[in-house]
């Protein structure tokens, strides 16, 4: 008689399972359940289910909130990505160099990302402060600002967002960079070496060599990245909470507001249910990236 | 023959010797460059840590430096009379139940992706992984209403359940990848030797992805102390709060911020995570070139 | 316009390392010569080759290349092509991108480029595949891109890393009859690395024996082969490798061979050596007959092999015993102290 330890078929399914009911009972059915409620008129006080149509979608579209909110999302997410993916690259060919200290250079670049995301923000909010900020200092000193005066970095709308994508830059430079660098490594040394006896210098290497080659891994940075940031919350929560008057609110934090701090958890999902489209496009393409570096 | 072969010798060599220096230089200079840029605001944290009012709150003090004699009262203040032990408390609760719970369904759904016959296996593993993918925004819609159901408002174990929806398909996926790596004659070597399919993965396949295992812990853990939507969203009671939710808003008091206290706590806890990480860093740049190479 | 290359003292150490992985190595090729390092694996042929190439650089000692000290050039300053094991081709260029690269490095004209790979391709035969990329390329096909871009921009000197120990054994010989038939056509100074001893003598004009980052001996083939400086030399040389048996003060040593049956001579045996051969076991290999016995008569009683062509058709029977004959001349002489070669026999 054959043990059901060493029934492959029968042991499979078995080892499965606890992982899939997991997972559908905790997303998939919430899931479901997040998208029927944007069609419906559930609040965190009267959670009976009534069914309403389109009426959140209508409301969220009339709600000037709302498109700025959208229209952050995008901005945010696609600046964000392209000064990120600079950075990292620059940063990767750093971390894969030889030089004197690396380590304590790898430990402080890595900090930005290993830190929890609402206690690096903590962190920016005093470096932004309206009163106390370093950063007015030191452009006092330079001479960049008169005397005294103050930028109020997350007070003006402009500022408040472009403060927001560099805070995000900054935090998400090191995983980008991270990724790129095994992609680096992952080039064989002849072909450095090749380059270099076939007389490529720093720069040909670099476009003609290097980046040829980890094109596929920038990619999957670039769509984890960018997948990050236009579903996190947490930075524009703690950093600006939305403001100045709901100028740089993202779909995410949106949401949270509506669902939450609201309690009207059918309009709530309603505006995150907008963040479905572009992550599909992205594991679309993250699908495509992977599949092309298995084949090269 | 071009321009730089018929240069003299001499003068190729000059060259080259110049070109390494200057190729140091820059390495040095974007290394600080980079070092400063990504520790600036932790540098100043640590600053303002010993800091006393009335220097920090003195117009046009100089940040940088402590105009007043420094002071620990704030350190003082943060671990005797705030929540800050109890929110590490939480968080290390909560990180290792989500570790265990993480591995407990990870370790044996990713082995049995990788190894044995499932019809639908390779779309099932790229499922799980796009599972990933959905939004916590959209599902704490459903999941305020789950925690409520199952009696779990303003509870830390609401954590427990809910974080797993998030470190389980990274982990099978990442895992799947180790997995594959090992060669499978050593599994089957194992059975020829008597021992069953299910010893063969307890006993050989496990403790060979013990790279992978540890990448999973230090993921699924950091997650724990990262989380902030639905530890902010599910937790309001400062008894039950992690690290990440509870320092942004336990230490500031309607509009006043405890500066000192706050800088503090972010740091300390900041600076062990890095540390780990840093220290697995090769480990994790193969975790996840493999993960993605092979999933 | 053939170039010499020189070592002079040549030492790499690599940080964290007691033993140099090459250790004060004295060499100097030829004008075109063919030049083989050969040595196992991890005698330092490929690290020296590297540092001829300027991809490692010395600890110690200078490189020459055509009498002038290159030591502190990078690779692109010294007129040199190397060819990888691996062949390195850049996976994400076709054919005529991965020729062209040296060219474009060089900043030559598009035109002139064009024709130049064109000209490569053409001479290794690859003018069909000049659109392809590597990964639709045979191993045999590859080495050959690998080639082309190698000598495109007409190096003065040619290193190859064991450039056919990726290629399976038939393809091998084609690779190597053409790589030799190139050289001759070129003529441009080659230093070649292999672990393969048929490889080294067959296309080499002098092999370079290396083990421990040391030369243990420099000559033509066949001086390498009937002359070894030491009893490494001897053994890791020929198969099966050359016998050596003790003999007071001495070790004697003879190529498997060039030992006869004694009946097999017709005049006397005047300089000749006479001993017997207890066979214990007889293998046929491609005809010739190996066998494997203990010697005695030559020094201590010691175990030998003793290779039969085909055409000695004496019938020797295992398990009896046999006498032999090697001539004086065959014979080599090692110090049992130092192993070196000695010149025979004290008086």
């Amino acid at each position: 008689m054959v043990r059901l330890a060493d029934r492959d078929g029968f042991l499979a399914r078995l080892m499965l399972l606890p992982a899939i009911v997991y997972i559908v009972a905790l997303v998939a059915v919430p899931f479901v359940i997040a998208i029927a409620y944007s069609f419906s008129d559930v609040t965190a006080g009267d959670p009976s289910y009534d069914w309403v149509g389109l009426e959140n979608y209508r409301a969220n579209w009339r709600d000037p909130v709302f498109g700025q909110s959208l229209w952050n999302t995008f901005l945010f997410t696609l600046v964000t990505m392209v000064l990120t993916m600079v950075l990292a690259n620059i940063l990767a060919l750093l971390l894969t160099a030889d030089f004197r200290g690396k380590w304590l250079v790898r430990f402080l670049v890595l900090l930005p990302w290993t830190t929890p995301a609402a206690l690096g923000a903590i962190a920016w909010l005093f470096m932004l402060d309206s009163l106390l900020s370093p950063i007015d200092w030191i452009l006092w000193q330079v001479g960049l600002l008169e005397d005294g005066r103050h930028m109020v970095w997350l007070g003006k709308p402009g500022l408040a967002k472009a403060s927001v994508i560099g805070v995000q830059v900054w935090r998400l430079v090191p995983l980008a960079a991270v990724i790129i660098m095994a992609g680096q490594t992952a080039i064989p040394d002849d072909i450095n070496d090749a380059a270099a006896v076939d007389g490529a210098g720093f720069w040909r290497r670099l476009w003609e060599v290097t980046i040829p080659l980890t094109l596929p891994v920038i990619a999957v940075a670039a769509l984890f990245g960018a997948i990050i940031t236009f579903t996190d919350m947490s930075l524009v929560r703690v950093l600006t909470n939305g403001g100045p008057v709901n100028e740089t609110h993202v779909l995410a934090s949106w949401a949270y507001t509506k669902g939450i701090d609201g309690g009207n958890l059918a309009q709530g999902a309603a505006v995150a249910v907008f963040l479905l489209p572009l992550l599909l496009a992205a594991t679309i393409a993250i699908l495509r990236a992977v599949r092309r570096w298995e084949v090269t | 023959m071009t321009a730089v072969a018929t240069m003299p010798i001499e003068q190729q060599r000059r060259r080259a010797q110049r070109r390494y220096v200057v190729s140091r230089i820059v390495v040095y200079a974007v290394a600080i460059v980079a070092s400063l840029l990504a520790a600036f605001p932790f540098i100043v944290e640590g600053i303002i840590t010993f800091k006393r009012d009335q220097d920090l709150y003195a117009p046009g003090n100089n940040p940088f430096v402590y105009n007043l004699d420094p002071t620990t009262e704030h350190l003082d203040y943060l671990f005797t009379s705030t929540g800050f032990l109890t929110f590490v408390g939480n968080t290390l609760l909560v990180g290792g139940c989500v570790v265990a719970i993480t591995l407990l369904l990870a370790l044996p759904a990713a082995y049995s992706l990788a190894r044995l016959p499932l019809r639908w296996g390779g779309a099932l593993g790229i499922t799980i992984f796009l599972v990933y993918l959905i939004p916590p925004s959209l599902l704490f819609v459903s999941f305020s209403r789950l925690v409520a159901d199952l009696g779990l408002q303003n509870s830390r174990w609401a954590l427990v359940v809910l974080y797993p929806t998030i470190t389980v398909p990274v982990s099978v996926w990442l895992l799947l990848g180790f997995f594959k790596s090992i060669p499978r004659d050593i599994e089957e070597q194992a059975m020829v030797d008597g021992y069953s399919r299910l010893a063969a993965f307890t006993r050989v396949a496990v403790p060979l992805a013990f790279p992978g295992i540890v990448a999973v812990v230090v993921f699924a853990f950091t997650l724990s102390t990262h989380e902030f939507l639905y530890a902010s969203a599910f937790l309001s009671s400062s008894g039950e709060k992690t690290v990440s939710v509870g320092i942004p808003t336990e230490l500031v008091l309607g509009d006043v911020f405890h500066w000192q206290e706050l800088q503090a706590a972010a740091l300390l806890v900041a600076l062990p995570i890095a540390l780990v990480f840093s220290l697995l860093l090769n480990r994790f740049v193969s975790g996840f070139t493999m993960g993605a190479v092979k999933g | 316009m053939a170039v010499t290359v020189e070592a002079v003292g040549l030492t790499k150490t690599f940080s964290g390392r007691e033993r140099p992985a090459v250790d004060h190595v004295d060499l100097a090729t030829e004008e075109g010569e063919y030049l083989v390092l050969l040595g196992p694996s991890g005698c330092g042929k490929t690290t020296l080759l590297r540092m001829i190439a300027g991809l490692e650089q010395p600890t110690d000692g200078e490189v020459r290349i055509g009498g002038d000290l290159v030591n502190g050039l990078p690779p692109r300053s010294r007129r040199i092509a190397m060819v990888f094991q691996s062949y390195a081709l850049y996976p994400h260029k076709t054919v005529r991108q991965n020729i062209e690269f040296p060219l474009k490095a060089e900043k030559m004209p598009t035109e002139k480029r064009r024709q130049r790979a064109e000209w490569a391709a053409e001479l290794l035969g690859l003018s069909e595949l000049l659109d392809r990329r590597p990964r639709q390329l045979s191993g045999g096909e590859r080495q050959r891109v690998a080639l082309a871009r190698a000598l495109v921009r007409e190096p003065s000197v040619f290193l190859l890393d064991e450039p056919l120990s990726n290629l399976d054994a038939k393809l091998r010989a084609t690779a190597r009859d053409d790589l030799k038939d190139f050289h001759e056509r070129v003529g441009t100074t080659t230093i070649y690395v292999t672990h393969d001893q048929v490889e080294a003598m067959g296309m080499g004009d002098r092999i370079v024996v290396m083990l421990d980052g040391q030369v243990r001996q420099v000559g033509p083939p066949q001086a390498v082969y009937e002359r070894p400086a030491d009893t490494f030399v001897a053994t890791f040389l020929g198969s099966p490798p050359m016998n050596l048996v003790p003999r007071d003060g001495a070790i004697v040593g003879f190529r498997p061979e060039k030992a006869l049956p004694a009946e097999v001579l017709t005049g006397g045996r005047d300089g000749h050596r006479t001993w017997t051969l207890d066979v214990h076991r007889i293998e046929y290999l491609s005809g010739d007959r190996h066998l494997h016995g203990l010697a005695t008569g030559l020094g201590e009683p010691t175990p030998v092999i003793v290779r039969l062509p085909a055409t000695v058709l004496t019938p020797i029977d295992a398990g009896t015993t046999h006498e032999f004959v090697v001539r004086d001349e065959d014979l080599c002489y090692f110090d049992p102290e130092t192993e070196m070669a000695t010149d025979g026999p004290a008086g």
